[in-house]
């Protein structure tokens, strides 16, 4: 794993602390104070700040077919090709935010369970001239902690 | 709308058709409506062309005669049609027209909806990574809210397998098999809690329509069917919308909401007085939440009401009756003239075997699009 280079999807995103603790850059507008991700440096009157590493789960849903590529650049072999889900997550900062989730089996996803922020490998790209493969990570909610089977979504949302 | 009359629908088939063009669709669905109306082409005073795919759909006039007339190609992603028939009826309201026509034609590849995120001003990252995906949409709004209102997946199964069936009386449909509740539920996801079956495709196809000034109407036709309203409204801060890498938490009604209540407005009827609706249906979810979103159910009746056969060509509010988007595919710049052609034959009474029930008088169409539109059309004889 030594001669893998880790490479954030995209600039700008989050940050990434050698503590694993990991956080989206956000923009709070000065005026309205509304929040907006990813961050739009552009703007003027806007503040970057942090969000929340934790928040709940506003509702998720599955892809279980191969998404077409282009855009998509993960895996698009359908024999290797793995269900993914994604869903959004509400933060403290009345904001909703929309990324890929660490488990995709929906008898383990329940609307309102707690969540939070993680990187996750995304691809792994070769190397130019023989230098190191990269890995490309990129965000992700896990849950925080295992939840019970359940049978049917309850109305406890 | 109180000016405007349809004195004539026309309709290419959905579905594949290879080697044939979109715009060669588009001005057979022209000669139908203008056939139906009993006027010609060169009668026309302008015209409002919509498509996805057809960069210039405006140079359909080229299969029809270069009479020299405005023409305009418009494109709002789903709610494309909508914006044909708006402008072609605002521009008779207006006084610069007395015959305007509205035609949409599309021909999409296989599989779902894609593109560049670039197109709606979204970042890379989130193509690259997977979310740039419509359906995720449909998905995520369906699986809260059955959560939250109490829906079951076999009432999803119970509106996919009534647009089939809907669309097997449909000799203009696409998918004309019928297909039971258990093979819809049983058939794998798309996206969790949809199946394969529970979801309209991309196809091909083209529908147009003919308008007219109202008080000129009769002379055209026999049974002109009035445009009591047309209303389009886009999303508002708040709005849980497609393709959305962040969202206020504070939420607010989906644009589908406002556009009715402002179709009603102007049209001075009430849900309870509509007797057939098309209701966009991209996903069996989708018409289930809809149904409330324009007034017809409280969030949660659904359940029943769909039970009940409220939705059913024989029931007290048919939906869909000639299979929706789920029977008929989705090209894009005809999706909503195809709703309107349908309303239009209900009304006249000649829908065939799937002609409702009953009175039929009050019509009502709707579209939801990207990247957060409702459109609304209320018709009455």
């Amino acid at each position: 794993m030594s001669d893998l280079m880790k490479l954030p999807v995209a600039e700008g995103l989050f940050t990434w602390p050698p503590d694993g603790r990991p956080q989206l850059i956000a923009s709070r507008h000065r005026g309205t104070g509304a929040v907006t991700f990813p961050a739009d440096p552009a703007q003027d009157d806007v503040d970057e700040i942090l969000l929340s590493r934790t928040g709940t789960l506003f509702t998720w849903t599955t892809q279980q077919f191969v998404p077409p590529s282009p855009p998509y650049t993960g895996e698009t072999d359908p024999a290797s090709f793995e269900a993914y889900a994604v869903g959004y997550v509400e933060l403290p900062e009345g904001i909703l935010v929309e990324g890929r989730l660490t488990e995709s089996d929906p008898e383990l996803l329940t609307i309102g369970q707690q969540m939070e922020l993680v990187l996750v490998p995304f691809v792994e790209r070769p190397g130019a001239d023989g230098g190191p493969s990269r890995e490309i990570l990129t965000f992700a909610f896990a849950p925080v902690a295992p939840v019970a089977p359940v049978a049917s979504q309850g109305v406890e949302a | 709308m109180s000016g405007v009359s349809i004195i004539g629908v026309g309709m290419h088939p959905f579905g594949r058709f290879p080697g044939k063009q979109a715009m060669d669709m588009g001005a057979e669905a022209i000669r139908l409506a203008l056939k139906d109306a009993g006027v010609g082409w060169e009668q026309v005073q302008r015209a409002y062309a919509g498509s996805l795919v057809v960069s210039n759909p405006d140079a359909v006039v080229g299969k029809l005669g270069l009479t020299g007339i405005p023409v305009f190609g418009v494109f709002n992603g789903c709610a494309t049609a909508h914006i044909a028939v708006s402008l072609a009826a605002e521009a008779i309201e207006h006084g610069k027209a007395d015959i305007a026509l509205a035609v949409g034609f599309d021909k999409h590849p296989r599989g779902a909806f894609s593109g560049e995120p670039a197109v709606l001003g979204l970042p890379e990252w989130y193509g690259e990574t997977g979310m740039f995906l419509t359906t995720h949409f449909f998905g995520m709004k369906i699986n809260r809210y059955m959560a939250m209102h109490g829906i079951t997946p076999g009432t999803l199964a119970k509106v996919a397998a009534k647009n089939f069936r809907n669309g097997a009386l449909n000799e203009l449909a696409w998918r004309r098999e019928p297909m039971s509740e258990e093979a819809i539920l049983a058939a794998p996801y798309l996206n969790y809690p949809l199946t394969k079956f529970m979801y309209c495709a991309p196809d091909e196809g083209a529908a147009a329509v003919v308008l007219c000034r109202r008080d000129l109407a009769s002379r055209y036709s026999d049974s002109p069917v009035h445009l009591a309203a047309a209303e389009l409204r886009t999303r508002r801060s708040g709005a849980f919308e497609v393709s959305s890498p962040s969202l206020p938490a504070a939420s607010v009604p989906s644009p589908t909401v406002y556009a009715s209540a402002a179709a009603y407005e102007k049209a001075g009827i009430g849900p309870e007085d509509v007797h057939v609706a098309q209701l966009q249906d991209t996903d069996a979810g989708s018409e289930v939440i809809h149904l409330a979103e324009n007034g017809f159910c409280a969030d949660g009746d659904q359940e029943k009401l769909i039970a009940d056969g409220h939705t059913e060509i024989g029931g007290r509010l048919p939906v869909n009756t000639d299979g929706g988007l789920m029977a008929n595919g989705e090209p894009i710049g005809a999706s909503g003239l195809r709703q309107i052609h349908e309303i239009v034959l209900q009304l006249r009474g000649r829908a065939g075997a799937r002609q409702v029930p009953g009175p039929h008088s009050v019509g009502y169409t709707h579209l939801y699009g990207s990247p957060g539109t409702g459109a609304v059309t209320i018709l009455t004889t």
